[in-house]
């Protein structure tokens, strides 16, 4: 029983956090998002150092490594709410991984891995997934639905970018229309990874929320004391820490389910989502309280985490979606039970 | 990063699962004196057998057990709902603090029969009106003649009527700041002198007594880490009731919460999806409690000191518990109502959960200054 990182992922979680200081300063990011633009150079970067590829097989021209290093990433990336379109190709990465035939996989995995090919992925609700991000610019979408999963070329598609409360990344919605390719192997395992990914980006937007919080109730005061001092503020902040901490819990089990205990891994991606989901949005609209008057401001950074939060929340399935599988998947007689 | 037990962590479970099959007492019998006496016998078993004193070192009778022994013991037992051993505050708190403060003398006198049942203890900190503020304790302790001379009053002081040794802190110097005026004694309770009056909770048991303590005496040996150090000392115990429960608690709670299915399922209410919601709920923050635990442990084995999640498990505990039976009762409906449910028993039982052991409000206190570093209140 080792409930922590090994030293290798130890040090990509070091290198991965000094990077992504270093590239994505707030400034940079604000910039970006009121342009409407993404850091090109720094997904270039990325691209060079192997990052889109963490989680993808060395044979199909990734690093080999697992879910586990991947969402080390994605919470640095969320903490940062870094502008490059990392998420969206990883997800569609993780279910051709799972579900495309070996020819599949040649033909699109090192490309996702490389950044040359980038994919996006969404899910179907009927023929249309409603929020998919970075679709637009993808060269390949792989859409999830009840009926299974297809990949299909951009340009075959129906792609009409929307407007999103999140102007710091891209989103579409997508019609398939009669292109695409199906995959034909088991889906499950790939969307429940990148249900962890999103997990993840929603950990580390909450710790980032948090610290916001927790340095603004130090210094800001009123009736002649930091507000931090008083416990109507200090008391959110420990709920804070509470919901965080858990996010990340949930999520770094369900990442270790990915790689180490499959048959697991559908009741722990919906737990870390449902509860991450939640915390995501509650620790930054707290936080948002935690700041008053100036948290509600445009100039304040606040408010582009807390509707990164929102989106978040809201892709692959939603709190409630993903309690209501858990329920299934957990009732009496139910197989998946929980670990003994 | 490895979820699973090693093969000598899963055969030390087996081990303890088997023999917990073999020899658990069964439930309290009615009456709380054959309740008293059947733990006693339950905490010789366990002696007998090497698992009292299960965290302590060899040297003093107990197990030297690593922290995820400790952990898996606390699993095990609460999967096997196993009673809680008679002397377990001399077990989790006396205990540790004689071997940590103690003399060699000390630990001579009071370590075996700590671990056999044979003197149990009980904990006198808490007074009317010290509860949170612990430090700003009246009971006062005056020496005379080689002796000290306490009065005062201690509250929530679990088996007093049974004990023979109660661990009680009280002031020795009026004049030093608060926390500094401070002794922890060792206090026999077979003296006239000490008034055991049993408390009703709101279950209507007596599961606590109040002390009222007229000019009873103490000789100078009984002073666990000198005079003045009274606070050290008795924070030592309370880091000891929360180290290394949340494991324990995190079990226990899952077996609340398959009760909890299984009565949803019995009465049909599995199938209503607000139900559906909150049964997924608990589910998941019952798993949360048990992997902030394993974390929490990971980080203390690694690093020597607990990390951020270290302090949230008995925070987690209380709500979860409190939770887990309002819905119960919610699902029995008006049968919910009656007295003599086991449900609503733990209904009431449950609202004492983010009070005991420090309260729900004092924990955020803690994580707020020295987790987070936000400024003192005080």
């Amino acid at each position: 029983m080792n409930f922590d990182f090994s030293d290798d992922q130890q040090a990509i979680k070091r290198t991965a956090k000094d990077l992504i200081a270093d590239r994505f300063k707030f400034e940079r990011v604000r910039e970006l998002a009121e342009a409407g633009a993404y850091d090109d150079d720094a997904w270039k970067e990325l691209c060079e150092l192997g990052w889109p590829g963490i989680f993808i097989e060395e044979a199909y021209g990734g690093q080999g490594l697992g879910v586990v290093e991947l969402v080390i990433l994605m919470e640095e990336l969320g903490y940062a709410l870094a502008p490059v379109p990392f998420l969206s190709n990883a997800a569609a990465g993780l279910v051709i991984q799972a579900a495309g035939s070996d020819e599949q996989k040649q033909r699109w995995l090192p490309g996702i891995a490389s950044g040359e090919l980038r994919g996006a992925a969404g899910m179907l609700t009927g023929d249309e997934a409603k929020l998919v991000p970075d679709a637009d610019e993808a060269q390949l979408i792989v859409l999830c639905g009840a009926d299974g999963v297809s990949v299909i070329e951009r340009s075959a598609a129906s792609v009409e970018p929307v407007a999103t409360m999140d102007s710091t990344r891209r989103y579409a919605r997508v019609r398939a229309g009669d292109g695409g390719e199906a995959l034909e192997g088991e889906a499950g395992p790939g969307i429940g990874a990148a249900v962890l990914a999103v997990s993840a980006e929603l950990t580390g937007i909450a710790q980032r929320a948090m610290e916001m919080a927790v340095e603004y109730a130090r210094d800001r005061k009123q009736f002649g004391r930091p507000i931090g001092a008083y416990q109507a503020v200090s008391h959110r902040c420990a709920q804070m820490l509470l919901e965080t901490e858990g996010a990340r819990s949930a999520t770094y089990w369900g990442a270790w389910t990915a790689d180490a205990e499959p048959e697991t891994l559908e009741l722990a991606s919906s737990m870390a989502k449902a509860y991450a989901s939640d915390a995501g949005w509650r620790v930054c609209s707290s936080s948002l309280q935690v700041h008053g008057g100036i948290g509600f401001t445009w100039e304040h950074d606040l408010h582009f985490f807390l509707k990164r939060a929102k989106v978040d929340a809201l892709m692959w399935g939603g709190a409630s979606t993903h309690r209501e599988r858990i329920a299934g998947l957990s009732a009496v007689g139910a197989t998946a039970a929980a670990p003994a | 990063m490895d979820l699973t037990l090693s093969p000598s962590e899963a055969a030390f479970r087996d081990e303890l699962r088997a023999w917990l099959a073999d020899n658990h007492p069964g439930e309290d019998p009615p009456g709380d004196d054959a309740a008293f006496e059947h733990r006693r016998d339950w905490q010789l078993k366990l002696f007998e057998a090497g698992y009292a004193g299960f965290s302590w070192p060899k040297e003093y009778g107990g197990r030297g057990a690593t922290l995820i022994e400790q952990a898996l013991f606390g699993e095990e037992m609460a999967r096997a709902k196993a009673p809680q051993p008679v002397n377990v505050l001399g077990m989790v708190m006396g205990g540790p603090v004689v071997i940590t403060h103690g003399s060699d003398e000390q630990k001579e006198r009071w370590l075996r029969p700590i671990l056999t049942a044979e003197e149990i203890w009980c904990q006198g900190f808490s007074e009317p009106e010290s509860g949170s503020d612990l430090a700003s304790l009246k009971t006062k302790a005056v020496k005379s003649n080689g002796e000290w001379v306490v009065t005062g009053q201690k509250v929530w002081t679990t088996y007093a009527h049974k004990a023979k040794w109660c661990m009680l802190v009280a002031r020795t110097d009026q004049d030093a700041p608060k926390h500094q005026g401070l002794t922890y004694f060792i206090m026999d309770m077979e003296q006239e002198e000490v008034q055991v009056r049993p408390l009703h909770q709101i279950t209507k048991e007596p599961e606590f007594n109040e002390l009222f303590i007229e000019e009873a005496r103490i000789p100078d040996e009984n002073v666990v880490g000198g005079v003045g150090n009274g606070w050290a000392v008795a924070i030592t115990t309370l880091m000891n009731e929360r180290a290394g429960l949340g494991a324990a608690a995190a079990a226990g709670v899952r077996m609340g919460l398959e009760e909890l299915k299984q009565l949803a399922h019995e009465r049909g209410a599995d199938e209503d999806p607000l139900i559906r919601q909150r049964l997924a709920q608990l589910t998941i923050e019952v798993e949360l409690l048990r992997l902030n635990s394993w974390r929490g442990l990971t980080q203390i084995m690694k690093r020597g000191v607990p990390g951020p999640e270290g302090s949230l498990p008995k925070w987690q505990w209380g709500e979860i518990n409190q939770a887990l039976t309002e819905l119960a009762v919610d699902i029995l409906g008006e049968e919910g109502a009656y007295w003599d449910s086991p449900w609503t028993y733990r209904l009431l039982r449950s609202r004492a959960n983010s009070i005991e052991g420090g309260t729900t409000e004092i924990l955020k206190n803690i994580i707020a200054e020295r987790v987070l570093g936000l400024p003192k209140l005080r």
